[in-house]
């Protein structure tokens, strides 16, 4: 029982100091791609290692396992990437000095957020000309 | 012993919250501070765990959850705005 309180311990140590770096990462790096690395790390690892702990706390110590946690864990899990994929979409689109420096995609189709997909080229205009 | 590891993860959470809340105050970009709020969702999201552990009670749970489906969707909706002008076409 002891052992299984300090593993707990240790994990809510661990959230705690992942949400800390995340936190940091975000007040300290120089730019938005940068900034975007901090938090991520936050949701997945600090998140998770917290939300461990609490299932083993419940598990072992109360003796009620609780199916709560691996509810958040999957939905913090399944949303953080589209979260940060959004975020770096939108920061393209607003940026005019990152467009110049994208590599090209290798592809006859230009980059996601810029131009539209294959599929809809034919079906919708392109964004230059419904923007206004 | 897991008091104490409340304790202080309590005390790392709060200093993230202020690390969070000075980058949405300063942020030159909206898109930081879109990304400053969707942190503090993630840093309250840990709180709330962090308090559940330390009183005993499961019944936070369904806070936690429910944060993390406000977050996720306020994130989107900002950046949805951002990207086509417009939240739902």
């Amino acid at each position: 029982m002891v052992i299984a309180e300090i593993v707990i311990s240790l994990l809510i140590l661990v959230g705690a100091f992942f949400l800390f770096v995340g936190s940091l990462g975000l007040a300290k790096l120089p730019d938005l791609m940068r900034r975007l690395h901090g938090p991520t790390k936050a949701t997945t690892l600090g998140i998770g290692s917290m939300l461990i702990a609490s299932m083993l706390y419940f598990w072992i110590v109360e003796g009620n396992p609780s199916i709560h946690e691996l509810l958040i864990t999957l939905f913090l899990f399944l949303t953080a990437p589209v979260t940060a994929q959004m975020i770096a979409k939108a920061y393209i689109l607003h940026e005019r000095r990152e467009r110049e420096v994208l590599p090209d995609t290798g592809r006859p189709v230009g980059w996601a957020t810029l131009d539209a997909a294959e599929a809809d080229q034919h079906s919708e205009p392109a964004r230059t000309s419904s923007a206004e | 012993m897991i008091d104490i590891a409340c304790i202080i993860a309590t005390a790392a959470i709060a200093i993230a919250s202020l690390l969070t809340l000075y980058r949405l105050a300063r942020g030159p970009d909206v898109l930081d501070r879109i990304l400053a709020l969707d942190t503090l969702v993630i840093n309250t999201i840990g709180l709330i765990v962090v308090i559940g552990l330390w009183f005993r009670t499961t019944m936070y749970f369904e806070t936690a959850l429910l944060f993390a489906m406000v977050g996720f969707v306020t994130t989107v909706a900002l950046c949805k705005y951002l990207l086509r002008g417009n939240v739902i076409e």
